[in-house]
Formats: structure tokens, sequence, C-alpha cells
């Protein structure tokens, strides 16, 4: 089978900071993206979960080419990204789209929903100004927005209907990726699920693979197949979803699926949770060895691994055939149940 | 005896748009050491009803008219600004959503905590700083007497969540409103911030309002519940009853609409159609009537009253057709009611 439409090889990005004056060094430079690989198959659709600066957006604005990547390999359909030129870019940009967390900031408020629309079909084809008007008009359609609201501007609409627009751009050169960064997070419970069923729509009418950014693993469970949860730069776990929800492997995803809040009182009253202590450390002084050490509610004392000491890879599961998880813990069960099948566990 | 009581709430903002009434006629009470839970949308009222009843909404362009607002037996609704500033932050306070914005920049989290002190209690600097160390100890901060000297920037914001806290209970105060107190937070630090606050309603006996678009947070704290739309109480019941068989359309399209960890991921959402109406513009009959799957002829045009249902325990909701949806409950869940 031919190579995926997203691969994702070690992805690293570094910012620096703390420094004092144009021409000083910097202190030190934070990991913002640390070693993140993953794919994605056309028409399938990957979820980033992870909590605030663990990387997740970094990550989509690298893929898409808004910021350089420190090292690392990003392949779209077969074309290395990293280090491409803007001449290089021009062609791919049409074939990969975003889609923003904010949908009062990410329209212009001087521009008409008909002029949003037209603009990409402007600068990347080589439509009609006739056509280009039917085009947008049908985008409008697709997105469950009136066409005759093609003169409207941004503030005339709630933030749902900005969010349709939003999606309606992204559409609009019928591209083959769509980064979807948070693109629900903003907007109310009532038309969450709307513009969820939306975007479900949509990936299956046009056949888009999605990259989601999300911090909601309940929101990322209706829309992704595969699912990677990020925890300081790095990726702790990554699993299909249903093996993922079922049974999650690192101790960060199963804290993270525990602490979200059920919306019934029976069993979240009933419910053992995992609460975390302390914060996420911070990214330019990250713990050293496993970076959720410090606030990892498996970690044993008795037995002798090297959390604090050794950085874990990403490794396979024993019973799994989908997950893999950077877990000491993990890693010597299976390797326990590989080796020497009934040792006690 | 209620320790707040609020009755027929109203609060309009005259704006160039026109009048926007963000709430209309809400009354509720809440007894000590209750949770109760205030969930709607953006723009449904529930943060307003919390500032009006500390007198907090700007006026002009804000217009607050009530009935009656009765504090641990004293109706506050008529005090001046100056005696209410003795209730607020002492024997009432607040915790606001974004810690980010609601704490000075400048000034040391020290500063912020003991003017609290001096200006209820009256006492020393020195002496508040003891008092201050301990409350941020009592919410979970490690190395207290440090954190005293630290300015809001140095710290995270769940850290700076829980010197909200600290402040908003610094007082033992009768009643705290929690106006969306983990939405700016990650969710194992929101499970952290809840926790907090479950206990040190336990400890105090604290009354605590608690406002939230998430339904989740409510399911695990609220005693009782009451769902706002577009300015109006529109379902009022005890949490467990409620989640189990809302007698709200409302209610029931948001309980079905929330994508969960347990339904199959597999199958659309259902969602409530349309988009929430235009506070200055509102539909004559019942504000949710555009997006209303049970709605008849006369929701069009006559606003449904807040009315209790028989047979339910003093649960209220505001739908002509709560028989309707009441009796559909009882039939599915198979229970025999009285009616």
């Amino acid at each position: 089978m031919s190579e995926p439409l997203l691969v994702v090889r070690d992805l690293v990005k570094k910012f620096p900071y703390g420094s004092k004056g144009l021409f000083s060094k910097p202190e030190g430079h934070l990991h913002a993206v640390d070693g993140v690989s993953f794919e994605l198959e056309r028409g399938r659709s990957l979820g980033l979960v992870g909590e605030s600066g663990c990387g997740k957006s970094t990550t989509a604005r690298c893929v898409i080419g808004l910021q350089p990547a420190t090292s690392g390999s990003i392949r779209f359909d077969g074309v290395e990204l990293t280090g491409l030129r803007s001449e290089g870019w021009k062609p791919l940009r049409r074939r990969m789209q975003m889609i923003f967390q904010d949908p009062y900031a990410s329209l212009n408020p001087r521009m008409t929903v008909g002029s949003i629309l037209s603009e990409p079909l402007e600068l990347h084809t080589t439509k009609k100004p006739r056509d280009r008007r039917l085009k947008t008009l049908e985008l409008l359609d697709a997105v469950g927005l009136n066409p005759r609201h093609i003169n409207r501007y941004p503030h005339e609409f709630s933030g749902g209907q900005r969010q349709r627009v939003g999606i309606a751009r992204a559409l609009a050169l019928e591209p083959e990726l769509i980064i979807c960064d948070e693109p629900v997070s903003a907007l109310d419970v009532s038309i969450q699920s709307q513009v969820l069923n939306l975007l479900k729509d949509l990936q299956q009418r046009f056949d888009l693979a999605y990259l989601f950014i999300a911090h909601d693993l309940a929101v990322v469970r209706h829309l992704c197949d595969r699912i990677a949860v990020m925890y300081l730069g790095r990726v702790a776990e990554i699993a299909d979803r249903d093996e993922l929800y079922a049974r999650p492997q690192h101790p960060y995803t199963r804290a993270l699926l525990s602490a979200i809040p059920v919306p019934d009182p029976v069993l979240e009253r009933a419910r053992r949770r995992i609460v975390l202590t302390g914060d996420v450390p911070s990214p330019t002084h990250p713990p050293t060895g496993c970076t959720f050490h410090p606030r990892c509610q498996e970690m044993t004392k008795e037995v002798e691994l090297p959390c604090t000491t050794i950085v874990p890879h990403l490794e396979e599961v024993a019973d799994s055939t989908t997950c893999r998880t950077a877990c000491h813990l993990r890693a010597r069960e299976s390797a326990g149940t590989g080796a020497a099948a009934g040792t006690s566990r | 005896m209620a320790v707040l009581d609020v009755r027929h709430l109203n609060v309009r903002f005259e704006t160039h748009q026109g009048t926007v009434e963000a709430v209309r006629d809400v009354s509720f009470s809440i007894e000590e050491g209750e949770t109760l839970g205030i969930v709607g949308e953006s723009g449904s009222g529930k943060s307003v009803t919390s500032l009006a009843i500390m007198g907090l909404v700007p006026s002009p362009p804000g217009v607050v008219t009530a009935e009656s607002i009765h504090f641990e037996g004293e109706d506050i609704s008529k005090l001046s600004q100056k005696q209410l500033r003795r209730i607020r932050g002492g024997r009432m306070s607040m915790i606001f959503q974004d810690p980010m914005t609601s704490l000075n920049p400048l000034i040391t989290v020290e500063r912020q905590l003991s003017e609290v002190l001096e200006t209820h209690e009256g006492i020393t600097r020195r002496a508040a700083r003891t008092r201050c160390a301990k409350a941020l100890g009592d919410v979970g901060i490690p190395s207290p007497e440090e954190r005293l000297d630290a300015y809001p920037h140095e710290l995270s914001g769940g850290m700076r969540q829980r010197v909200m806290i600290a402040m908003g209970l610094l007082c033992n105060p009768k009643v705290l409103i929690a106006d969306e107190p983990t939405t700016a937070l990650d969710v194992t630090i929101q499970a952290q911030i809840l926790e907090l606050m479950q206990r040190l309603q336990k400890d105090h006996g604290t009354a605590i309002i608690l406002i939230t678009h998430d339904l989740g947070v409510v399911a695990g704290m609220s005693d009782k519940v009451q769902v706002m739309y577009a300015g109006r109480v529109v379902e009022r019941a005890a949490a467990l009853p409620l989640f189990q068989r809302p007698l709200h359309p409302y209610t029931e399209g948001l309980l079905t609409s929330i994508p969960t960890l347990t339904g199959d991921p597999n199958e659309r959402l259902s969602s409530i159609d349309g988009q929430p109406p235009d506070l200055a513009h509102l539909p004559p009959g019942c504000s949710f009537e555009p997006r209303c799957a049970w709605r008849v002829d006369r929701c069009t045009t006559e606003a449904p009253e807040l009315g209790e249902l028989d047979g339910f325990g003093g649960r209220a909701s505001a739908c002509h057709e709560r028989a309707r949806l009441a009796a559909r409950g009882t039939i599915a869940s198979g229970e025999e009611e009285t009616r």
C-alpha cells in the first residue's frame, strides 16, 4: 500500500527563551514538541489530545507550515515539508487547510462572508468571478448556512454560524487534509454537537482527513479513529479509539479519562477519581526521565524502574495491536507476559 | 431557614440596539451547606444573576429590580453600595472564571489577600499575614509562606484559581458564588479544584452557587439545579431527578447533545437545531420555541410560566407541554407516579 497521507517522524520544535537583549544568547531552549511521530491515512481522523502546553497546537502549526520545525520529518503525500521554500508550499497549501479555535478572531471583520470564501478561490484557482460566486453559494449550503447571507459580515452571525463560515473557508479549495485546532471548544454546548456532526458529514462527503486538536477526550471520541495523547511535548500513548477508551495504558491517559466529569449524578458520585497532584511542570525545566513521573499515581517506589532517570519510548503493548505507549511500567509488564508467561503480577 | 433567598429578580440593559432583558423573573433560595448549580449557555443570564445579587451590575446601562433578596434574613436588594461593600467579600463572596484577569497583577498575593481581612475584620497586616498563609495552605498551595510574596504572573493557572478560592473563603462566607470556577483550567486541575471546593464546603458549611455550562461538573457537585435559557429559569429540580428525567425540552436537548465517554461513538450526536436567540429581539412566546421539537400553537404567542408539577416533589418547568413530557418520562421508566 502507498504511504499514508501524512507521516510525521521525530518532530522537534524548540523555542529559545530568556534572551536578555537582541544579540545576547538565549538562556535555553523550550522543547514545545520533543520527538513526536504519527501517521494519518486519507479520509481518516487522528486526534491530538492533551492539556495546555503539551505541544498539540505547535505540532499542528508545524505540519501546516505556520512554524518551521527544528528537526524531524513531515511528509505530506510523499513530499517532505520541512525545509520547503514558499514556491514549494504554494501547490500544497490548497491541499491542506486549517480551522481555528476562535471563530471571533479568525474571520476578517471587514470582509463579507462572500469575499472571505472567494478569496482562496481567487488566489489558488483560475475560476471566473461568476463561478467563484456559484462555488461560494455551494459552500454556504454545504455547511448549513443560508446562501442568502452571502453579503453579511461576520459580526452578524452567532459563534456557531461563524465557525461554519470558518469551515466553509477551509473547504473552498477541496483540500485532502484539514487541521482542526479546537474547533468546538469556544462554542456553546448546544452548538458543539451541531458542528461536530457537520464535521463528520463533511468528512464522509469529501473524503477528508482530519488532524483534530482538542483538550477534551469526550469530544475527540466522536470524531477520531485514532488518538494520540500528548504530555509535555511527547506522545504518551497512541491507540485506536475503542482501544484507548476501553483499555487506556498510560497512567496519564487513565487520569485524564477519570478527570472528565460525567453528566450523570449517580455515576459521577460513585466514580473513583484519580486526582493528579501538582501542576503540569514547566516545559523550560522538564522533569528528568519520564516527564510525567512527578505526578504519576502508578509509579511505585519498591520496584526498581528507571522512571526518574530514563525517558521512556513509545513501545507496543503486549495484548494490543493498535496501542503504543511510553511508560516503563507497561513496558515491563509486556516484557513479563511475553518472556515468562505465568509469572505473577 | 434559607441563607439566601432571591425573589423575582430582573435585570435589563438599556443599549443602542434596544432593551436587553438579561434576567427575567428569577427566584431561588439556598440553604446552609447546600450547592445550587445554575446551568446555561452564554447569554442565558446565569452570570448576570450572580452579579446582580452582589450588586455588581454596572448602572447605567444595567437596571436591577427585585422584589427582595434576603441574605441571612436581611433584605440586601435595597442596600446602598457602601452598605453592600461590608457584605461583599466577607459574608458573601465570589470566585470569578478567569484567574488570569481577576487578580491584580501589580500587587503580591499577600496584599490581595490581606486587603480582604483589613476591610472586613480590621486587623493589622502582620496578623493578617499568618491568616493568609494558613488560607493558602488550606487550598493546597505548597510552601504558602513563600507564595505570599509572589505576584500573580509567577503562579500557574491552577495556583491562581486556588488563590482566588482562598481569597473568597478568607472570612468564612455564608454564601460563595463560583462563576465558572474551573472553565479556564485543564481537566486534571479542574478535578483538583472541584475536590477542594467540596472539602471546604464540608468543613465550613458554606452554601455554594455554582454557575457553569458544564453539566458534568453540575452532576458531581450540586444538590439542586436550575437551568436557564435566554434570561429565564426553564427548569428547577434536585440534581438526581433532573438528569434522570428532564422535564423541559431544552434541558433534555442539552443532556443528549453532549459528547460523552459512554455513548456509542459511531452514532450521530443529537443536537438542538438553530441558534440561541438574540436577547434584544426575543420571540413573543416561549424563547425556546424556534428550536423546540415539542412546540404547540400557543408556544408562539404565550410565554410559559415556571410551574410546579404535581407528583414530582416540587420540580418546576417552564413549558406548556410539561405534563406531556412528564407523562412520557413516567412510561419510559416504568414507574407509577401519583398524578
